[in-house]
C-alpha cells in the first residue's frame, strides 16, 4: 500500500514541519531582537525591535573580558574536541576490531564517566586542579572535557567501524599495507562521516559546558565564554545586563554554526556502498 | 611463481573449533587448484592460512621452499581476490588497482604502466576513473582481478571469486579467469562451491569435508574413481545415484535387479574384502533406455522396468526421474551430503533414481519403460567407511 501524497496531505505535513520550525527558531530569534535593542527598551515586551542599535556588540568587544573568554573557548574547544577524536578513534578502532583482555571492563568503565553525574565530580575535580596546579588553566579545563566526551566519541565512532566491512581491511593487508597503513588509508577515510560527527558533537559539548567552565576557572586566563558571560555585570547595579548577554549569546552561536557548516560537507551517507556486492 | 606446500597444516579456533586437520597438498608452479567441499568444510580457513589472514596451529607450510608460518600476508607476496570483492569505495578503479603498487614504493610511471597494462587486459580501461559504487558487478569483479595481478604476485588466492554474479556473468567471467591464469601461469588456489567451476578451471581439485581431505586429483580422475561416498555424492552435477545392495557369488542385489559384475570389479571388490552388504552407485548418464541399447551390449548390462514419474527434456538429452522401492542406502556422508544440498527433508528424502537418457528415447511421464544400465559402471562403496571398493 502505497502512500500518496495527495495536496492536502502535503499541506499537512508543511504545517507540521512550520510549526516546529517556528517554535525551535522563535526563543534564538528572541534573543537576537534583545541583542539590538537599546538597554532602555530590553523589558518593553516588542518582539520586533523599535530602533536598532549595535552598541550591546560594541559593548562586549571594548573590553577583554568577553573577548579574552572567546580565545579561551575556541583554543580549549578546538584543542579538546582533536584529542579526543583522536583518541576516541583509535579506541573505538580496537573496541570495534579486535579482542583483548579487559575489553568488556573497558566499555563498561567508559559507559560509567558517561553515566556518572558531573556535579558530583565537580568538588574533587576543583580540589584535585588546586592541588597539582591546574586550577584556572587550559589543561585544567581541557583534561576533564576529553574524560567526558570520550565515552560519546568511542560510541559514535565504534558504531562507524563496524559498518566498514572486514573484509577491506583484509584486502590491505593482502595488498601489502602495515595494520598502520591499512588503518590510515582505508579505515580511517571510511569512517571519515563518524569522524566528523563525533567531533561535531564534542565540539558543541566543550562549547557549551557550563558546570566545570565556572567551577575551575577564576581569571581570564582560562575562563570560557559561558563562565564570562555569567560574569557580565550592568553598567550601574540596578540595571540587567541583559543586552549584553544576549548579544553575547549571539556571538557565540556563530562558531558553532560555522563547525557544523564546515564539516557537514564530509559527512556523505553512503560512503561504505559499492565496497562490497551491493 | 612458487609452489605452495601444506604440510599437516591444521587449524583449530580459539573456541576449540577444529576447521582444518592435517591438511597435506602440495601444489605446484603455475598450478590452478581448486578447493571443494560443504559449507563450514573449512576451505576459507585453508585459503586464509594460506593467505596468512588466519595463524596455522600446527603443520608447515611452504611458499617456494620456505616455511612461511610465521610471515605477515605482506610478507608472502601473495594476492587474494574476495568474494565480496572487497574494492576500497572511496578510491577509483585506478586507485584501487595502484594500491598495492603504491604501497610497496614502485615508481610513479611504473605503477601507471602496470595499471593500464592490467586494464587492458581486464577491458576496464574505460571505467578506470569511476569509482566501485558506480561499477556492475561484472565490472567489480574485474577490478578486484585487476588488484591482485597488478603486482605479479607469485600466486593468487580467490575465494569464491564469482559467487556474487549472477549465472550468465559467471559463465562468461569463469572463462576469462582460466584465460587470465594460463596467460599469466601463476599458481593459484581457488575455492568454490559450484561444480561446474571445480570441474572445468582446475588442474587439480581438493575435496574437503570436516576440515579433512578426501581426494586429491584431477576432476576428470575424481568424477571417474571417486574415493569414498562423500567425493562420489559431492562431485557430479545432477549427483551419483546410491541405493543399498547385498553381495553375493559375485553378483549384486539391489532395487534395480540382480546386476552380474564384470571381472575387474569382482576381483577389485575381493581384493578390497568387501562386506556382504554394500552401497551401490550409479551415474545418472550411465542409464539408458533400452531401445537405444545395441543387442550385443545389452547383455553386459542390467534391464529393469520403471515407471517415470517426471520427466525434464533438455533438448539434448532427457533427464527422467523414477523412485526407488525399498530402503535408501544410509551412511554419514550421504546424510551430509543430503543436508548440505537441502534435500533431507524433501518427502523423497533422495530414495529417488535420476537417469539421463538420450533425446531420442520415447519415455513419458507416468508410463513405464524399460531402462539399462551398465554393469562395468557400478561403483561399490563400504557402508561403514565409505571406502570406494571398486576405484
Ligand atoms: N573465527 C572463528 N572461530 C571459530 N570457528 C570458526 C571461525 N571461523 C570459522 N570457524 C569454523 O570453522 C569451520 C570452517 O569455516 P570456513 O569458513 O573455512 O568454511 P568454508 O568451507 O569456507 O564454508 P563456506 O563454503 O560456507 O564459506 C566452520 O565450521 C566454522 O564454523
Ligand atoms: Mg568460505
Amino acid at each position: 500500500m502505497a502512500v500518496v501524497a495527495t495536496p492536502g496531505r502535503k499541506a499537512g505535513w508543511s504545517l507540521l514541519n512550520l510549526l516546529v520550525i517556528v517554535y525551535a527558531l522563535i526563543p534564538v530569534l528572541w534573543i537576537a531582537s534583545l541583542s539590538f535593542k537599546p538597554t532602555s527598551s530590553v523589558t518593553d515586551g516588542n518582539f520586533i525591535p523599535r530602533e536598532l542599535t549595535l552598541d550591546n556588540y560594541a559593548g562586549i568587544f571594548a573590553t577583554s573580558q568577553f573577548t579574552r573568554a572567546l580565545i579561551n573557548s575556541i583554543g580549549i574547544a578546538i584543542i579538546a574536541t582533536a584529542l579526543a577524536v583522536t583518541i576516541g578513534t583509535m579506541a573505538a578502532y580496537a573496541i570495534a576490531r579486535l579482542n583483548f583482555p579487559g575489553k568488556k571492563l573497558l566499555i563498561g568503565v567508559s559507559l560509567m564517566i558517561a553515566m556518572f553525574p558531573q556535579i558530583s565530580l565537580v568538588s574533587p575535580l576543583f580540589e584535585i586542579e588546586r592541588a597539582v596546579g591546574l586550577f584556572d588553566t587550559w589543561p585544567g579545563l581541557i583534561l576533564p572535557y576529553i574524560t567526558f566526551s570520550l565515552p560519546l566519541a568511542i560510541y559514535t565512532l565504534s558504531a562507524f567501524f563496524r559498518e566498514i566491512p572486514w573484509e577491506l581491511e583484509k584486502a590491505a593487508k593482502m595488498d601489502g599495507a602495515t595494520p598502520a597503513q591499512a588503518f590510515r588509508s582505508v579505515i580511517v577515510p571510511l569512517a571519515a562521516p563518524g569522524v566528523v560527527t563525533s567531533a561535531i558533537l564534542v565540539f558543541i559539548f566543550c562549547w557549551n559546558d557550563f558546570l566545570f567552565a565556572i567551577s575551575l576557572t577564576s581569571t581570564e586566563a582560562s575562563r570560557t565564554v559561558p563562565a564570562a558571560i555569567s560574569n557580565f555585570t550592568g553598567s550601574s547595579q540596578f540595571e540587567e545586563p541583559t543586552g549584553s548577554i544576549a548579544a553575547a549569546a549571539m556571538v557565540i552561536t556563530i562558531p558553532i554554526i560555522l563547525f557544523v557548516l564546515f564539516f557537514q560537507r564530509r559527512i556523505v551517507a553512503g560512503l561504505t556502498s559499492g565496497a562490497v556486492k551491493g | 611463481m612458487a609452489e605452495i606446500v601444506l604440510d599437516a597444516v591444521t587449524k583449530r579456533f580459539p573456541d576449540g573449533a577444529l576447521a582444518v586437520s592435517e591438511v597435506d597438498v602440495a601444489i605446484d608452479d603455475g598450478e590452478f587448484v581448486i578447493l571443494v567441499g560443504p559449507s563450514g568444510c573449512g576451505k576459507s580457513t585453508t585459503l586464509n592460512m594460506i593467505a596468512g589472514l588466519e595463524d596455522i596451529t600446527s603443520g608447515e607450510l611452504r611458499i617456494g621452499g620456505e616455511r612461511v608460518n610465521e610471515r605477515a600476508p605482506k610478507d608472502r607476496d601473495i594476492a587474494m581476490v574476495f568474494q565480496s570483492y572487497a574494492l576500497y569505495p572511496h578510491m577509483t578503479v585506478r586507485e584501487n588497482m595502484a594500491f598495492p603498487l603504491k604501497l610497496s614504493k614502485v615508481d610513479r610511471a611504473t605503477i601507471a604502466a602496470k595499471v593500464d597494462e592490467a586494464a587492458t587486459v581486464l577491458d576496464l580501461t574505460q571505467h578506470l576513473d569511476r569509482r566501485p559504487a558506480n561499477l556492475s558487478g561484472g565490472q567489480r569483479q574485474r577490478v578486484a582481478m585487476g588488484r591482485a595481478i597488478v603486482r605479479s604476485p607469485s600466486a593468487f588466492l580467490m575465494d569464491e571469486p564469482l559467487s556474487n554474479l549472477d549465472a550468465k556473468l559467471r559463465v562468461q567471467m569463469r572463462t576469462e579467469v582460466s584465460r587470465i591464469q594460463k596467460r599469466l601461469a601463476t599458481t593459484t588456489v581457488y575455492v568454490t562451491h559450484d561444480q561446474t567451476e571445480a570441474m572445468t578451471l582446475g588442474d587439480r581439485v581438493v575435496v574437503m569435508r570436516g576440515g579433512v581431505v578426501q581426494q586429491v586429483g584431477a576432476p576428470q580422475h575424481l568424477y571417474d574413481h571417486p574415493a569414498n561416498l562423500f567425493v562420489a555424492g559431492f562431485i557430479g552435477s545432477p549427483s551419483m545415484n546410491f541405493m543399498p545392495g547385498t553381495l553375493a557369488e559375485g553378483a549384486l542385489q539391489t532395487a534395480l535387479g540382480r546386476v552380474s559384475l564384470p571381472d575387474r570389479i569382482r576381483s577389485a571388490l575381493e581384493s578390497a574384502g568387501a562386506p556382504s552388504e554394500v552401497i551401490v552407485g550409479l551415474r545418472p548418464e550411465h542409464f539408458e533406455d533400452v531401445a537405444l541399447v545395441e543387442e550385443s551390449k545389452r547383455a553386459a548390462g542390467t534391464t529393469f522396468p520403471a515407471q517415470a514419474e517426471v520427466l525434464e527434456s533438455m533438448g539434448s538429452d532427457k533427464y527422467v526421474y523414477f523412485s526407488l522401492s525399498g530402503d535408501r542406502a544410509s551412511s554419514t556422508e550421504l546424510e551430509e551430503l543430503a543436508a548440505d544440498a537441502g534435500t533431507a527433508e524433501l518427502p523423497s528424502g533422495g530414495n529417488q533414481l535420476t537417469t539421463r537418457l538420450s533425446a531420442a528415447s520415447t519415455a513419458a511421464e507416468g508410463e513405464k519403460i524399460d531402462i539399462w544400465f551398465d554393469a562395468a559402471q557400478v561403483q561399490v562403496f563400504d557402508p561403514s567407511s565409505g571406502r570406494n571398493l571398486t576405484a
